[in-house]
């Protein structure tokens, strides 16, 4: 694992600093298996990078494409989806729902200049500890290679609008 | 969208459990509550060493009636752990439980990142989330429904067998389900049972007889379940329930059909003797079978084949007329509040490891082939022959096959080194053989076992350390069998020659563990075995409410364990049947019906048809009791009028905004 953070008796450089940049991730699991995954990766004590922030929802087919253009217009380097894989959501198939939606919006986001790897929908059962540890180092070197998100001034009241709508 | 309720200027408490040095040791405790408590809203800010003890539980409710707090945020461990011990604590202080939220630091955050500094800054973010979102919670209440006093039991083997008899004698009514024609499992094809070898079919059997004729049990065998629909309290099972060609209720099991059969000799390898054995077209599994009724084989019976039999067992059974040819596969749907799954397992297939010669050697046998010619009920009366006829005077036995092993299976099954000691004991005393056990190490951790096992030396055993290499036939041509293995005891590589080898196969998932578990709504742990809620606290639980598991199709373990966890199981199902309901999460969904454009987007988007369009109104409603709470269609809906409880989109936007809002 690629030491994430500075060393804790450097002084803290600022945020954004090219070389030492920190993506920001934030990232939509679902209760039943991406979440659960999660949790499996902490009792299995598996080191991951810091860098991913979790919002629990109880489907992924409840991510609203609203919730990642609101994280984007709000700071967020990436967006991580994670959901159960195809015909194991816990409610049937609020995961093809996510999937439909995820395909439109990587479209919308590549109109707005967003770059395809920083939004992402993964399926991660609740006992893919191993695959759950793998993807979140993954996306979090994709989004570091990117680099910070830097949205327009007119794309943020874009993003804030969308939002609002 | 109506107002979030106004917390006024403050009044959040917030927690930041230690967890000892759990979240402690990798998070400033200090630090985050320092930094909690200059959070907007934030009246009250500590740490604790055990937030979840019962005076860190005391101090939150403390602090809500002294403080006047209206909204408690916890940092400790996974929601999924403590989420509701917390909210009865802050209803327990008076607040309604879902002003509450909490924050994963321990699983999130302390246990899977060593940098101090950025797991601290992680957990500040995730705090400040938290308490952003919390101020916009509403007051919820959890819905009951009833729970169905009948339960179904999938799987007639020991464990099934075990939960049957337990809810059925504390007077509940269960559904056995079975797909074999009878009950039993792999127990009762054993002979003895290890450590104690206690002839399996004196302690089994009466067990399947009381099964049968248990007033609340009614056994459904040949059966599958196909369809799983509604919820805890409320399923909806569907069974199919394939022919048998013979009438249960007619057939006394008298078995004078089988002696009538046009077949003079058995002559259709036998299933339940792993093929070692013949049957009839028409029979009935092992004497003991339950039910005790014979069953058809429609691939290898006449009548079926050509039309043209002259069907004696119709003759012999005469007036009783319990031979039906145009007997047809029944679907039967059935209400049940509760279910315990008792699938169990599948041996490994050991030709998948082809240098131990199974299949290619007629004397390489798997453990429970062994199981079968031991036993005196079984294809040679329990003598053991070979398949050249010879009896063995050297046997040699492989523990470990398909376990504990990169290319097969990872896992230790648990059972395999103390049924190989068994088989040992059992060889030894019937052949008077030399009997060599191959043990990479030998595992024992039962009660009895170790005992067992010396008990086993003592008779006489050798006792190998070190995986077999390679099994092939002795090139000195006298029909022996080679067995390398490096000895790592000793140090060298030894060839035993052996008559008879004895694979002691692991313990698998059964193949349709993946069908079934998505029947039920289950998941999986990484072998395919069907996941429990919690590896310690929840064992026998699922993440589906009310749908618990026994047996082997958790994972390997022998009889003692596994009937310790079927008598568990049964008794998280007693424990629902007898209050009587079940509180379920609030986490519905409605629409709000100013906003609503009466589009119809999310009616077909509702995989539980909860939502209907009232014409007169113009108007989607959903229905609450159908609603299960994915909330799919509140992120489709174009207008934003669906809001679903606790994940409204104000709460998750500040949720997102307050993880970015870093200064
Ligand atoms: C060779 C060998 C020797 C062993 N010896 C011992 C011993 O001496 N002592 C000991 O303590 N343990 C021993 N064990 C372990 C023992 O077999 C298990 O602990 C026990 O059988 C587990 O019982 P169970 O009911 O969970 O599973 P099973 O015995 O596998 O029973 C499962 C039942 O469910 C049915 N079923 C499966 N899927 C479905 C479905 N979809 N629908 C309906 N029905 C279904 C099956 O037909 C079967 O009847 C041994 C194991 C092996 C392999
Ligand atoms: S519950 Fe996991 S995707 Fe639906």
């Amino acid at each position: 694992m690629p030491d994430a953070m500075p060393n804790s008796s450097h002084a803290v450089p600022p945020r954004v600093e090219p070389q030492t940049f920190e993506p920001r991730i934030v990232a939509f699991f679902c209760n039943w298996c991406t979440y659960l995954a999660a949790d499996l990766a902490g009792t299995s004590r598996m080191k991951y990078s810091p860098n991913v922030r979790v919002v629990r929802v109880m489907c992924s087919g409840r991510v609203d494409p609203q919730f990642v253009l609101d994280a984007f217009a709000h700071g967020a380097d990436g967006v991580l989806i994670g959901g159960c894989h195809p015909g194991d959501c816990h409610y049937q198939e609020g995961n093809y729902k996510a999937l439909r939606r995820y395909r439109l919006l990587k479209r919308m986001l590549r109109q707005m200049g967003i770059e395809e790897d920083r939004i992402r929908l993964e399926w991660i059962s609740a006992s893919e500890a191993e695959r759950f540890r793998w993807v979140m180092n993954d996306m979090v070197e994709h989004v570091r290679v990117l680099g910070p998100l830097r949205l327009q001034p007119d794309e943020e009241v874009f993003a804030e609008e969308e939002v609002a709508v | 969208m109506p107002e979030p309720k106004d917390t006024g200027s403050g009044g959040i408490g917030v927690y930041v459990c230690h967890c000892g040095t759990n979240i402690a040791g990798t998070v400033d405790v200090n630090a985050l509550t320092e930094y909690a408590a200059t959070l907007p809203g934030v009246t009250v800010a500590r740490n604790y060493k055990y937030a979840c003890s019962t005076p860190g539980q005391e101090l939150i409710k403390r602090d809500i009636h002294e403080l006047n707090l209206t909204r408690v945020v916890v940092a400790a461990c996974s929601p999924c752990l403590h989420e509701k011990t917390f909210r009865n604590v802050t209803s327990e202080g008076g607040l309604n439980p879902y002003y509450f939220h909490m924050v994963n630091l321990r699983e999130h955050d302390s246990w899977v990142h060593t940098d101090k500094k950025a797991a601290t800054e992680k957990g500040k973010d995730l705090i400040r989330a938290a308490v952003r979102r919390v101020r916009l919670h509403r007051p919820l209440e959890r819905k009951r429904v009833s729970i169905d006093p009948n339960v179904l039991i999938v799987g007639g083997g020991i464990a099934g067998i075990h939960a049957a008899l337990t809810l059925a004698n504390a007077g509940k009514h269960v559904y056995l389900v079975e797909r074999d024609a009878t009950i039993g499992g792999h127990m009762a094809m054993f002979d003895k049972t290890f450590p104690t070898l206690d002839c399996a079919a004196c302690i089994l059997t009466p067990k399947m007889t009381a099964v049968k004729s248990h007033p609340n049990i009614t056994l459904w065998t040949l059966s599958e379940v196909t369809q799983v629909d509604g919820y805890v309290g409320n399923y909806k099972i569907t069974v199919k329930r394939k022919p048998r060609y013979v009438l249960e209720d007619a057939c006394v099991g008298c078995m004078e059909c089988i002696d009538a059969c046009v077949y003079k000799q058995a002559k259709v390898p036998d299933e339940f003797n792993m093929y070692l054995g013949k049957r009839k077209p028409i029979y009935i599994p092992f004497p003991q079978a339950v039910p005790q009724v014979v069953v058809i084989d429609r691939e290898s019976c006449i009548e079926f084949k050509s039309g043209k039999c002259k069907k004696t067992c119709v003759e012999v059974c005469a007036d009783r007329k319990a031979i039906d040819f145009q007997q047809q596969e029944k679907t039967e749907t059935i209400d049940v509040g509760t279910i315990i799954l008792a699938t169990g397992f599948f041996t490994f297939n050991a030709t998948r490891i082809p240098y131990y010669g199974y299949g290619t050697y007629p004397n390489v046998y798997t453990g429970l082939e062994v199981e079968r010619l031991v036993n005196a009920a079984g294809p040679t009366s329990g003598e053991i022959i070979l398949r050249d006829n010879r009896k063995p005077k050297a046997v040699g036995i492989v523990h470990c096959v398909g376990s504990r092993d990169e290319n097969t299976n990872r896992y230790c099954s648990r059972v395999c080194c103390m049924y190989s000691l068994k088989l040992a004991h059992l060889i030894k005393e019937k052949t008077d053989a030399e009997v060599f056990n191959f043990y990479i190490d030998m595992r024992t951790p039962g009660k009895g076992f170790e005992e067992f096992y010396n008990r086993v030396a003592e008779e006489g055993t050798h006792f190998i350390r070190g995986r077999v290499a390679d099994i092939y036939p002795d090139p000195a041509g006298d029909g022996h069998l080679l067995m390398c293995a490096e000895d790592t005891l000793m140090g060298t590589v030894r060839k035993i020659p052996v008559d008879m080898v004895v694979l002691s196969t692991g313990l698998e998932p059964q193949p349709d563990a993946q069908e079934v578990r998505r029947r039920f709504h289950l998941s999986c742990s990484g072998e395919g075995f069907f996941l429990e809620r919690h590896p310690k606290l929840a064992p026998v639980s699922t993440f589906t409410d009310g749908i618990f598991l026994a047996g082997c199709c958790q994972g390997p373990k022998d009889i003692p364990d596994t009937v310790a966890q079927a008598g568990a199981a049964a008794a998280e199902a007693l424990a629902l049947i007898d209050i009587g309901y079940i509180e379920q999460e609030p986490y519905t969904a409605q629409v709000l019906e100013e906003v609503c454009s009466g589009c119809k987007t999310c009616i077909p988007l509702c995989p539980y048809q909860a939502i209907s369009f009232v014409e007169e109104k113009k108007k989607a409603e959903i229905n609450e009791v159908l609603c299960k709470g994915c909330g799919t269609c509140v992120a489709s809906c174009p207008s934003g009028s669906i809001q679903q409880n606790l994940f409204e989109d104000e709460e998750i936007f500040e949720e997102v905004e307050g993880l970015l809002a870093y200064a």
